[in-house]
């Protein structure tokens, strides 16, 4: 393996873990501030792609469909919550998971009958088509690191909200002492709504940035969503720090993974072997880094609160 | 929790038994009815229909004595569905025709994998124990996914049958509901026997009030794993009969929907209780069947008529059916 | 003085920068009641939690019944035979007071990875499970759900519980708590039977209860061990009277 196509391939796993840090901040923050486990968080990532897919038909205009998507994955997610979230923060954990798998099914269905079953696409913007030259052999599409660079300025903001302001406070102390700031006579239920909001934006934008780079179909957000799962798990649940960090880790290992399993598999098995073998140990390397880190620290590397 | 805490369980004479499992006898007896009946028409149909549902039965049943009576909620009991469907394939696809052989490794292979998995996601709880678990299950479906050799994405169809002990017994669809009836009441009968068994109680207990089973001087833990590795092979067991009665099988068999649909069976018939899983698991099926008639899109009806159970119908097919059986609660 | 059956050597322990327990050092003999008293955030609790094995101290050995048990998780010190009750009743809610009881007989007699026959009809471990709950006078109640008994009958079941686990010795985390004065009297007399058959650590503010039945008390005062002795000498120990005696008469 050439060391271009490493980089390519190293630049290819961050870019899958700043998209995975986008839909496992809100999910962390979520489970942090209201201890609410919401599997419908995937499904509010597709519906950000299947907006931002609606939009640009509407406006031809990348920015601004990405923009109006946000807002209404920001209304689609206070609906939901005034319909039905609000009404499971006191439930144990298994109604949460079975209230949101029923939203699950719902939206899924819902948006196979809107936009059909057929995987869709939305165009690179123009502005952003090209290829970005990072040095000689090695040209890397400017869409991804543009993707990247957002992804980034995200997680700055994010740091800078939640360490710098009174709501970031707020949230931090809801995420280790919920009963205390319910004391200090903050509407915990605005703080909730609001935090809930923020994540269900957050999900719609990691939608409509992937939009361009990935096939939008019924379900995309299923598997996003477990893999975020394994995010925050190994991150610690409720820590937007080791969200960051763990989507990193867990975006670069699956992205190598996946290009060099069958490659070293080579080394000492067959050819035909490594390929049969190589693809599926590849495809269950994130689990079993989860497994090995749970092991040594059930957790995860920055736990926040107890779950 | 107040429906376990009304009655309590002086020993009970054999009839209250029969009464405390009369839905089961009814459910049982209807089963081994259908294929008299489903002989006077549209037999395939009905016969791999009840089938399925029997196989789905079994498997929820497995999964509430997690659920249930541990209180583990585990997001990936389908996997062991997939894990048992596709070593039946794989072995079939390789030449191995005996059904006593394919179904010594389907136990063998599900209790290691319940084993290790159960050994790492045991040592969370909450949230984190749900998560993992979906984690695990996640982990191999792509797996079968990418098994290229065997279908891949696609799936593997099944040539060949498998005999049992030399015999054709499971080449023809009545022998196999037959068998997969026998198989639905061994579970039946040997999860609540062990339910009611010391192991049982130690795993009730330690649902309600870990710490205490704890200074009582039992390794929770242990206990925990044991019921994982059980439910798995159980399950397991559920998804070897799914390959032969499909004679097809795909990663579709565990994909993380199909591990939530086995929560909702248990929660549906009513968790912990005697028949509800089994109760359950024929309700889901049939209203999956009757919505399916009404719209290809069944599953814009089927997601908030779940969170409608949720937020207002707790307690599941086994409240309403409480008077009927007198349940209470055992120690 | 005999081989002491629980001895706890320079424990220490703390959250942070609050100390719970500095340089902790004392002993339970065979046949005593050992009462540790002390005000409110003294570290009691958290003492009773290092010894049963929930919570792991910092510095400082456990030995209990003459075998180091400082790392031992919390089952393994009770199979052990060291039982305990908790400040905040632990019964299993769901189960009756007989099962409850049942459960602690089922550990000891026998494996519990039996998965056949009814656990709930064995009559060798419903046997000594009703002679535990006749001890504290809940016989009636065996087949009361556990949380649908009264308060004062929670605790006497926590009682039954650690009693019939035939324990070598009993910790007593503030068993008194919360009891009305009439359900109080019952459960000091179920106390003073126990003293006859296990040694017990007791921690207790009911000073009452603590003086009728310890041999011996040790003060805790911000997780120290103040003073110990017997229960005249403690009570006529001046630094004790003013840290703690002073403001509880």
């Amino acid at each position: 393996m050439s060391t271009t196509l490493l980089l390519v391939q190293l630049l290819n796993g961050l870019q899958l873990g700043i998209i995975l840090f986008l839909i496992a901040a809100g999910l962390t923050l979520v489970f942090g501030v209201m201890g609410f486990i919401n599997l419908a968080h995937g499904v509010q990532y597709m519906v950000g792609a299947y907006l931002t897919f609606h939009f640009y038909g509407m406006t031809g205009h990348f920015l601004a469909a990405l923009v109006l998507a946000m807002i209404a994955a920001l209304v689609l997610g206070l609906v939901l919550e005034w319909l039905v979230f609000r009404r499971l923060y006191d439930r144990d954990h298994l109604d949460q998971v079975l209230a949101t798998f029923g939203i699950i099914l719902f939206l899924n269905e819902a948006v196979k009958v809107i936009w059909g079953p057929v995987p869709l696409s939305v165009p690179t913007p123009e502005a952003l088509s090209g290829s970005f030259f990072l040095m000689p052999g090695l040209l890397y599409p400017s869409y991804r690191i543009a993707i990247i660079a957002a992804g980034i300025a995200v997680a700055v903001l994010l740091y800078v909200l939640v360490m710098k302001t009174r709501i970031g406070m707020l949230v931090r102390a809801g995420a280790t002492h919920p009963d205390i700031v319910a004391a200090l006579g903050v509407d915990v239920r605005r703080l909730f709504m609001l935090v809930f909001g923020f994540g269900a934006m957050l999900a719609g934008f990691a939608g409509g940035l992937a939009a361009p780079i990935f096939a939008l179909e019924p379900g995309m957000g299923d598997n996003l969503l477990i893999v975020a799962f394994v995010v925050i798990v190994i991150g610690g649940i409720g820590s937007i720090k080791g969200a960051f960090v763990a989507a990193l880790l867990v975006g670069l290992v699956d992205t190598l993974g996946r290009t060099l399993a069958t490659d070293t598999l080579r080394l000492v098995l067959d050819a035909s072997a490594a390929n049969q073998i190589g693809p599926a140990l590849a495809s269950m390397l994130i689990y079993v880094l989860m497994a090995a880190i749970l092991w040594v620290r059930p957790q995860g590397l920055f736990r926040a609160r107890s779950a | 929790m107040s429906r376990t805490l009304s009655t309590t369980a002086p020993p009970r004479p054999t009839w209250q038994g029969l009464r405390l499992y009369s839905p089961a006898i009814l459910v049982f007896l209807g089963l081994a009815l259908v294929p008299t009946f489903a002989s006077l028409g549209a037999e395939n149909y009905i016969l791999g229909l009840v089938t399925r549902l029997m196989i789905l039965a079994i498997a929820a049943i497995s999964l509430d004595l997690l659920l249930g009576h541990g209180g583990l909620v585990s997001f990936g009991h389908a996997a062991f569905l997939g894990l048992g469907a596709y070593t039946t394939g794989i072995l079939l696809t390789e030449g191995v025709f005996q059904a006593e052989l394919i179904v010594l490794a389907v136990i063998a292979l599900s209790a290691l994998f319940a084993l290790v998995t159960g050994a790492v996601s045991l040592r969370t709880s909450g949230v984190y124990f749900i998560m993992i678990t979906l984690a695990f299950g996640q982990m191999l479906f792509f797996a079968a996914s990418s098994l290229a050799a065997y279908g891949g994405d696609d799936g593997l169809t099944l040539w060949d049958r498998a005999d049992l002990f030399g015999t054709d017994l499971l080449h023809t669809r009545q022998g196999r509901f037959y068998a997969t009836l026998a198989v639905l009441l061994a579970t039946f009968v040997v999860v609540n026997a062990v339910v009611d068994s010391r192991f049982g109680r130690v795993l009730r207990a330690a649902k309600e009030n870990p710490t205490r089973v704890a200074a009582l001087g039992f390794d929770v833990f242990r206990f925990r794993l044991a019921a994982y590795v059980l439910a798995g092979t159980i399950c397991g067991i559920a998804g070897m009969l799914s390959a032969l009665q499909a004679e097809f099988v795909s990663p579709a068999i565990m994909s993380w929907q199909r591990s939530g649909e086995l929560i909702v069976m248990v929660v549906l018939g009513g968790m912990a209780t005697r028949n509800g899983a089994l109760l359950g698991a024929l309700a889901f099926v049939l209203l999956e069947v009757w919505l399916a008639d009404l719209t290809v899109h069944w599953k814009l009806i089927f997601g908030p008529l779940l969170v409608l159970v949720v937020l207002y119908a707790k307690g599941g097919l086994a409240a309403l059916l409480r008077p009927l059986t007198a349940e209470g609660r055992h120690g | 003085m005999a081989e002491p059956i629980l001895e706890v050597k320079n424990l220490d322990k703390r959250f942070g920068a609050l100390v719970v327990s500095d340089d902790v050092t004392f002993d339970l003999q065979p046949g005593e009641c050992h009462a540790l008293i002390g005000p409110n955030g003294a570290g009691k609790t958290t003492l009773v939690h290092q010894i049963s094995g929930l919570l792991a101290p910092d510095a400082g050995t456990i030995h209990f019944a003459g075998e180091d048990v400082t790392r031992l998780p919390v089952h393994a010190r009770a199979a052990r035979g060291l039982a305990r009750t908790f400040q905040i009743t632990a019964v299993v809610p769901g189960f009756t007071a007989l099962d409850n009881t049942a459960l602690a007989v089922q550990r000891r007699s026998g494996t519990s990875f039996r998965f056949w026959g009814n656990a709930a009809k064995e009559a060798a471990l419903n046997e000594p499970a009703r002679e535990a709950l006749a001890t504290v006078g809940l016989e009636a109640k065996a087949h009361v759900p556990a949380a649908n008994l009264a308060h004062g009958e929670k605790r006497a079941l926590e009682l039954a519980i650690a009693l019939a686990m035939q324990p070598k010795a009993l910790l007593l985390d503030e068993p008194m708590a919360g009891v009305g004065h009439d359900e109080g009297r019952q459960l000091l007399a179920v106390l003073a039977r126990l003293k006859a058959h296990v040694p017990m650590l007791l921690v207790e503010h009911d000073m009452h209860a603590v003086f009728s039945l310890a041999d011996r008390i040790s003060v805790l005062v911000y997780g120290r061990i103040l003073a110990s002795g017997d229960p005249e000498a403690v009570r006529a120990d001046a630094e004790v009277r003013r840290a703690y005696l002073g403001e509880a008469a």
